[in-house]
């Protein structure tokens, strides 16, 4: 019999920043999206405080002040630093596991039944608070939906204890009563909209989803739901996936920190788009076959012109070539911007992927220069690599941008740069 | 071994131009695997082979639960820990009696020895500059790590 556990830190962004800045030890903590919008992370402190999350930040500045609420940007780079690591102490514990997010993992734990299931979640959850100094709260069940549900639990003190809820041990009448306290629009799958249709159809309740006709939701809804039942039920349908397939797209775009109204920059933030894209290619050894560019205006905005446009252009040779990519890039803008708007967004797209070694080339392609271009990209990602993303760069791109998104509120990062890291006082 | 490259590899002339001679003509490769080649005597030390030394290996014992930290300051000198100093510090180590630790203290990170004898915590410099940071019941002392190790650039 399959058991599974979801392993998911708690307030995982604001922990990260508690960890490392000792004068947030009981300080409400928020961390916002980009271009410092809206509340993305919430610490205890600031869950206690009754606000929600999504809020914009500019509404909430006068509670902030009120209740001493410090906002931090989006510190990727150390949210990343610090996923990795938790993933390498649960790899630890067992090494069939999937990175399902930035803060949540799935770990294969099928072998261990002869373990204290319990007792192993609560070693996982003390080695990472000591370790790492983050607080995780541990769901132990029979399929990954159940386990996701064992982990909501968890977190919200329904079952288990001391963060660790393990539904394998629960006895039938205890579960039941326990599903039936838990809002359907809690289960893993079911979104708002599916929720409010199964409200309708009086199915209120995990419970009530539980003992549903499975034929039934099958037809009304889809198969999908059809399997998140049966895995209610404890019988597992969803195994780990534990090898992330290569990305069909890849995608790379941002809004800007202020609007733009002139070509050469949209050019600017496109060609570092396109920059960034290329690299992530190059990483995944595959080369694009065809590249889509979009910008627009805000669509929120009452008052000005919207405008928003995209384009696909196919390449004649699928390519990873920075170069290639960019100029074809260009074109494309060209060909969609319009004067006179205020663009508030751009991307690009890199699509028809595949792999390097499965590449057909056209009957004019010259071999040896790909090679000698393949070098070159591999040593352009080399030095980018050792001396900072944009030390080699396209010409268009330019060294500042100014366009970038507005990150404010940002803390250094503490654990992948030499400049950034947290000075301690010998005093 | 062998590998043919043309001499010619650039031109001057302009790739869009209609019937240009080829410039570069198409070069050659011949894969470098796959041929075995044995010239001269196979080295004595083959069999000796060691792996380069790693100054990671030398200073990190649990590299997922270790961070660094630059000092400043000169309350650690005693310990022989000096201004600029760049502490390792790792968090699975468990902190005991006369381990030097980095602390979080009223809002403040510290670098200090940690002293727990006899129902007294406290936090001693190796400078006698400094006094020790007695604990009170009331105050907030976290340990954050101990330090393990240091390093320090020279140029």
């Amino acid at each position: 019999m399959p058991v599974f556990a979801l392993v998911d830190c708690n307030n995982f962004y604001a922990s990260c920043e508690k960890l490392f800045d000792p004068r947030l030890v009981d300080t409400p903590v928020v961390v916002l999206s980009n271009n410092d919008g809206c509340v993305v992370a919430r610490s205890a402190e600031v869950k206690a405080l009754g606000i929600p999350m999504g809020v914009p930040w500019f509404k909430l500045k006068d509670t902030a002040k009120r209740y001493g609420i410090v906002a931090f940007s989006s510190n990727y780079e150390l949210y990343a630093d610090m996923s990795d690591r938790v993933v390498e102490v649960l790899r630890g514990f067992t090494p069939n596991l999937e990175v399902y997010s930035i803060d949540e993992s799935f770990l294969d734990l099928s072998g261990f039944m002869h373990l204290d299931l319990a007792a192993y979640g609560s070693e996982i959850r003390q080695r990472i608070q000591v370790w790492l100094g983050l607080a995780v709260c541990v769901g132990i069940a029979g399929s990954k939906t159940l386990a996701k549900l064992a982990n909501h639990c968890a977190k919200k003190g329904y079952a288990g204890q001391f963060g660790v809820c393990d539904f394998t041990t629960i006895s039938p009448a205890e579960m039941t009563a326990l599903l039936a306290r838990i809002e359907v629009g809690e289960v893993w799958g079911v979104g708002r909209k599916i929720h409010a249709r199964l409200q309708e159809m009086g199915i209120k309740t995990v419970l009530d989803l539980r003992e549903a006709d499975a034929e039934m939701i099958r037809s009304r809804f889809s198969v999908v739901l059809e399997r998140t039942l049966r895995e209610l039920r404890g019988i597992s349908c969803l195994d780990l996936d534990e090898v992330v397939p290569d990305k069909q797209q890849i995608m790379c775009s941002r809004s800007f920190g202020q609007y733009i109204y002139r070509l050469p920059e949209l050019e600017d933030a496109v060609a570092s788009y396109i920059a960034r894209a290329a690299e992530k290619l190059r990483a995944q050894d595959s080369l694009a076959g065809a590249l889509m560019v979009f910008i627009r205006t805000n669509p929120f905005s009452e008052n000005e012109p919207k405008y928003q446009n995209s384009i696909t252009l196919p390449l004649p040779d699928p390519t990873a070539d920075t170069r290639i990519l960019v100029q074809c890039g260009l074109q494309a803008l060209k060909r969609i911007y319009r004067q006179g708007y205020a663009y508030q967004k751009a991307g690009v797209m890199l699509c028809n992927l595949c792999p390097h070694s499965m590449v057909q080339t056209s009957l004019f392609a010259d071999s040896g220069n790909t090679l000698r271009n393949d070098h070159l990209m591999a040593t352009m990602d080399r030095i980018n690599q050792k001396w900072g993303r944009g030390m080699l760069r396209v010409a268009v791109e330019r060294a500042q941008h100014p366009w970038q998104m507005k990150r404010g509120h940002m803390s250094s990062r503490y654990t992948t740069d030499w400049a950034g890291l947290p000075k301690v006082w010998a005093k | 071994m062998i590998r043919v490259i043309s001499p010619c590899c650039r031109s001057s002339l302009h790739p869009d131009e209609f019937f240009v001679p080829l410039s570069a003509p198409p070069r050659q490769y011949f894969p470098l695997a796959g041929m075995k080649l044995s010239a001269g005597f196979p080295s004595p030390a083959a069999d000796y082979e060691d792996k380069r030394l790693d100054i990671n290996e030398f200073l990190i014992r649990n590299p997922v639960s270790t961070f660094f930290f630059p000092v400043e300051g000169d309350s650690m000198q005693g310990a022989e820990i000096f201004d600029g100093d760049y502490l390792v510090v790792d968090r699975s180590v468990k902190a005991r009696h006369g381990h030097i630790v980095v602390a979080f203290v009223n809002g403040e990170r510290l670098v200090k020895r940690l002293h727990c004898r006899a129902g007294r915590v406290a936090l001693i410099a190796e400078n006698p500059a400094y006094p020790a940071l007695e604990m009170m019941e009331e105050m907030e002392l976290v340990i954050w790590g101990v330090v393990v190790g240091k390093f320090k650039r020279m140029l």
